[in-house]
């Protein structure tokens, strides 16, 4: 029967619009404006999931954010969310939904019998029981038994949106406080926002008795809306403050209302919101009771089935009771009377005031005073509540029939009010507990944020509309502005407006198991637990039973939880304390997080200036740091491990090409550039004479070698340094924090000039020959222009500027040209170089030249303890006298202390090819492998015909001049080695000059 | 979130800026070993009132001196115009 429990008429929603869904494979109809949760409670649907680790059945709990059951597997369309809240999705056209953690569904789940064990796995129990050998091998059948939805790989969530913006006064929530506060702050001039999670305003005004200048409080709450609007305040609805950071940051995710139509899954916008003041209006939220069997499907919480009834003209039972501990019960008991339920009320108070009941009396509610639900009939869905005295404490089985039972198909608790104190918590305020109300309450701010009504425990309607009026006053005026607005007036329905609360944090029923926190399965029993173990501190007591860790992050059940634990202590909940709420308030898809952040957006790299000109020589391009460089150039056919091996025997034989632009080009320019350049760098610098270059270290203050590269003196004045490709910024950073922090006295400016120019390097036996062909006013001639020397001038009719220099250990020039004649010049050279056999080569190629040679890639073939005499450079250690960054650190008995990993250069003594990057060099000591170091750097040298490897190994330059064998060792094999040096071609150097 | 003020630029979000350091005056070079190790690697962490170096995304290096508790900046200014 379609919507059976729908009322006739009332409501929110759109009769004129049917939707039909899928929930658990049956078809069933709601109307436009239901959510999901409204619609199964309109078609009488009771069981939506099973608990976490108990496999228990479950029945939608709340109507709002706070739902700690009816989380379901939802699909729409393309697109697929695992765990959605069913409160909080709005229904649509063709929507499917599931329960989750159920095999293979809901009413026959073969993981239920884990229930009937429940009594051997307490709070604790996984982690005690399956220690040996060891936890992870139990883990993932573990993991299986107990979850939530699962993630459908196919669905690809539709980019979603990310907005920064600013405002003047940001209220959150739009109850009675916050229309209250809006009201007050509009037309002030000031930039207003004001965000509600639901679709409509008014908050409990919608369901409630009351009346508010004249007219009953929703009506008062549309025309409000109106009011709001045309003075421009910004009103999102469906939209969750979910997060309250440092400074008044604010992050919204507002939900997009497309499912309005039918016609899409409702898209999501992050917002960071600046604001300058913040008025928390966010409610509060309705407790449980505790007590066996607490949990089961037809229990609900009262002020839930009183707004499924009233907003959605949803009945969630027709013979109901409803068990309250305190007087706004008693509301909720009328509000469902009304709407034609048949309605019975236990209150567990035995003195609950006679004004109340006289009420009842009138309303025809029978009340059973002093009682509480003993015993639940019904498993799958509530068929009846047997009732006892609240005073007496009787054994679950056996005393469980009660002085007076009931049939019953939904069961409502009241248990009383926490208010939401969520964001409050996030920003830095402090809470204090409010015996009056059983809960704690906000007692201050740090930020600029002021909580009102339920949010602040001010339940009475008109406590919510004037702390609403006066805070908007308030920061009005810290803004300097003023309200016109007159405070608004309101009245209740006598005599529901008191909240008197009396606490019962737990039945006294023995020896069954009450649920505290319903989404992770949190017992009376683990709480108590817990006590008995130690585990006293609320921090503790999360931490070991996981209340409050689930994804409601126990908003209906952090308080029942901690005051049991202060039962068990002998402590006042206040005295208990509160764990630290912190953000989402509910949980953010990663994808609205992620926003617009998600393929090549998630980390752009940077592109050479000849990127078309690598394209046409047919490049494989590949990531290196930030940027994108050529690996190698395969020919038609030829794989990238042959074209490698081919490069690099090509650009020493004959000419290779490389685009070297990514190399740092940062100038330092002035008076004092000699003095700063000279202190910030391991090697001599202020005697480097003008048109020349050397290669240098820098070390940081604890003397670790933080970049290599060449520097060139371009004038007295000016220094050009070329700073490794990936540690430019590094550098550039390095040099403005030694300047602006240490020595803003010396006369200099740090010009970072990498993407200004292009710099292509032609290198190998006949890159000489390549030069000479080029149109220039550059003497190429070896007298004019030596190794390490610099000089400008004109290439082809543009500036340019020439070192020469080698990373291949070949004879090499490097041309730097404005960026945009970058891909010219590649062209230009591969043509000139044509009847020399140039090639172009990559990153790769030139990673096994450089290797051949035993030059150094820093972070490679040293690490965070690699200090200038561990790779053999020692000259300026021993002769450069003034003090420089990381200098004192390398007297440290740290810098030099015996065992030292130094870098050297391994010779594979087997026919095993290349050694394994990263393999340790290992010794024997007391019958126990150790590692002496690792492999850094390890190829196929094409020029020698066999492997080389580099490795940083402890005591390693004694271990070469001995010619020492040693063992490296990977994955479970060991290999011999002999420790060389790290030079394996030309190690006099010769080719850089002939 | 938290904000400073660049000099350059003006008041920016905290993930414009790089922590470097406290601010710590580097002894001279003759220090002894305990001396040179506490400047490396000690700070102090202050509860309550607290300076500390930053970086702006422009490059300006910016002293910022703020609550450790609350996060409330007490002030924000470029390093080179009060020297640190």
């Amino acid at each position: 029967m379609s919507q059976s429990h729908r009322l006739k008429k009332g409501g929110e929603i759109n009769r004129r619009r049917r939707l039909s869904f899928l929930f658990e494979g049956r078809p069933y109809e709601g109307y436009q404006g239901d959510t999901l949760a409204s619609a199964l409670i309109a078609n009488g649907v009771r069981l939506v999931g099973r608990s976490f680790k108990y496999h228990r059945p479950r029945g939608l709990y709340t109507a709002g954010a706070e739902e700690p059951n009816g989380l379901l597997d939802v699909t729409l369309g393309d697109r697929h969310e695992p765990n959605a809240r069913a409160t909080l999705v709005d229904l649509a056209e063709g929507m499917i939904a599931r329960g989750v953690n159920a095999d293979p569904d809901l009413e026959s789940d073969r993981n239920a019998r884990l229930d009937s064990f429940a009594r051997f796995i307490p709070a604790g129990f996984y982690y005690k029981t399956f220690m040996r050998p060891k936890w992870a091998d139990y883990e993932p059948k573990i993991r299986q038994l107990a979850g939530l939805g699962r993630l459908d790989p196919s669905s690809v969530a539709p980019p979603q949106d990310l907005r920064h913006a600013r405002c003047d006064l940001l209220i959150v929530g739009a109850g009675p406080a916050g229309l209250a506060a809006a009201r007050a702050a509009a037309g002030s001039g000031l930039s207003v926002w004001l965000v509600d999670l639901e679709r409509r305003l008014g908050g409990q005004l919608l369901w409630r008795q009351t009346e508010i200048d004249g007219q009953a409080g929703a009506t008062w709450a549309e025309a409000v809306g109106g009011e709001l609007e045309s003075a421009g305040v910004r009103i999102m609805i469906r939209t969750i403050a979910a997060a309250y950071y440092d400074q008044n940051r604010i992050l919204l995710l507002e939900h997009h209302d497309r499912a309005e139509d039918g016609d899409g899954w409702p898209g999501e916008r992050l917002w960071v919101l600046q604001a300058k003041r913040v008025i928390l209006a966010t409610g509060a939220h309705e407790r449980p009771l505790v007590f066996p069997d607490n949990d089961r499907p037809g229990i609900m919480s009262a002020s839930a089935a009183a707004v499924y009834a009233k907003r959605y003209a949803a009945l969630a039972g027709r013979k109901l009771l409803v068990a309250t501990n305190n007087d706004d019960g008693y509301e909720s008991a009328v509000v469902l009377k009304r709407v034609g339920a048949d309605v019975m009320l236990c209150d567990l108070r035995t003195t609950p005031s006679q004004t109340l009941l006289s009420a009842m009396d009138e309303a025809g509610i029978a009340v059973a005073v002093g009682h509480q639900p003993l015993k639940i009939h019904g498993k799958l869905a509530l068929n009846g509540v047997s009732l006892g005295r609240t005073s007496t404490s009787v054994a679950a089985k056996g005393g469980a029939g009660g002085s007076l039972g009931r049939e019953a198909d939904l069961l409502c608790l009241s248990g009383g009010w926490s208010p939401a104190v969520h964001l409050l918590s996030q920003s830095g305020g402090k809470l204090r507990y409010d015996p009056e109300i059983t809960a704690f309450r906000p007692s201050s701010s740090v930020q600029e944020a002021e909580s009102v009504g339920a949010a602040n425990g001010s339940f009475a309607l008109q406590d919510c509309l004037s702390e609403g009026h006066r805070a908007a006053q308030a920061a009005l005026s810290a803004l300097g502005a003023k309200t016109t607005a007159e405070p608004p007036r309101g009245s209740e329905e006598a005599p529901y407006g008191s909240s008197a609360i009396q606490p019962f944090w737990r039945s006294r029923v023995q020896g069954a198991r009450q649920w505290v926190d319903f989404q992770n399965d949190v017992t009376a029993k683990d709480v108590a637990l817990a006590a008995r173990e130690g585990y006293v501190s609320v921090e503790h007591l999360k931490r070991y039973t996981t209340l409050g860790m689930a994804t409601d992050q126990g908003k209906t059940s952090n308080i029942n939880g901690l005051a049991i634990l202060g039962e068990e202590t002998k402590r006042s909940p206040g005295e208990v304390g509160t764990t630290t709420f912190r953000p989402p308030y509910t949980p953010l898809s990663l994808a609205a997080i992620a926003g617009l952040k998600r393929d090549r957006l998630v980390s752009l790299s940077r592109q050479l200036p000849a990127l078309a000109a690598h394209l046409e020589s047919g490049a494989a391009l590949r990531d290196y740091g930030i940027w994108s460089r050529p690996a190698c150039y395969p020919r038609e056919g030829e794989s990238e491990a042959a074209a490698i091996q081919r490069e690099a025997l090509q650009a020493r034989q004959q000419v290779g090409l490389l685009d070297g632009s990514s190399l740092g080009k940062i100038a330092v320019v002035g008076p004092d550039a000699a003095t700063f350049v000279n202190r910030l760098y391991y090697n001599r610098l202020d005697n480097l004479k003008p048109g020349r270059l050397r290669y240098c270290l820098m070390l940081n203050e604890t003397g670790i070698v933080l970049d290599d590269g060449v520097v060139a003196r371009q004038s007295e004045e000016r220094y050009l340094l070329s700073p490794s490709s990936s540690h430019s910024d590094h550098v550039l950073h390095t040099l403005e924090e030694w300047h602006q922090g240490e020595w803003p006295d010396l006369k200099v400016h740090i010009l970072d000039e990498t993407q200004a120019w292009a710099t292509l390097s032609v290198s190998g036996l006949r890159s000489r020959d390549v030069m000479e062909m080029l149109s220039t006013d550059i003497d190429w001639s070896d007298a004019a222009l030596p190794h390490m020397a610099f000089a400008s001038g004109q290439v082809e009719g543009v500036p340019a500027r020439i070192a020469r220099v080698s990373f291949t250990g070949e004879r090499g020039y490097e041309i730097s040209v404005p960026a945009r004649y970058g891909a010219a010049l590649w062209r230009h050279l591969i043509s000139l170089g044509r009847p020399f056999g140039i090639t172009p080569y990559g990153i790769e190629s030139l990673s096994v030249m450089r290797a051949e040679k035993g030059y150094i890639l820093i972070g490679r073939d040293t690490d965070g303890t690699t200090m200038p005499q561990d790779l053999g450079m020692l000259g300026p250690l021993k002769n450069k006298d003034i003090d420089y960054v990381g200098r004192r650190s390398l007297w440290l008995p740290e810098a030099k202390r015996h065992g030292r990993r130094q870098l050297v250069g391994l010779q594979v003594l087997d026919e095993a090819g290349p050694l394994e990057n990263g393999a340790h060099t290992i010794e024997e000591k007391g019958g126990r492998m150790v590692s002496t170091g690792y492999v850094t750097s390890s190829y196929m040298s094409p020029i020698l015909r066999r492997p080389i490897a580099l490795a940083l190994l402890a005591q390693g330059r004694a271990l070469q001049s001995a010619g020492a064998q040693i063992e490296v060792f990977h994955l479970g094999s060991r290999r011999p080695a002999k420790v060389v040096s790290p030079c394996f071609f030309d190690p006099k150097g010769g080719r850089l000059h002939d | 979130m938290q904000r400073f003020t660049c000099p350059s630029c003006g008041l920016r979000d905290e993930q414009e800026f790089h922590y470097i350091s406290e601010p710590k005056p580097r002894p001279a070079s003759k220090v002894g070993d305990a001396e040179w190790g506490q400047y490396l690697y000690f700070e102090n962490n202050e509860k309550g009132a607290h300076k500390e170096l930053y970086r702006h995304l422009c490059g300006t290096l910016v002293l910022v001196e703020r609550d450790t508790r609350s996060h409330r900046v007490l002030s924000s200014r470029g390093a080179t115009e009060t020297g640190i």
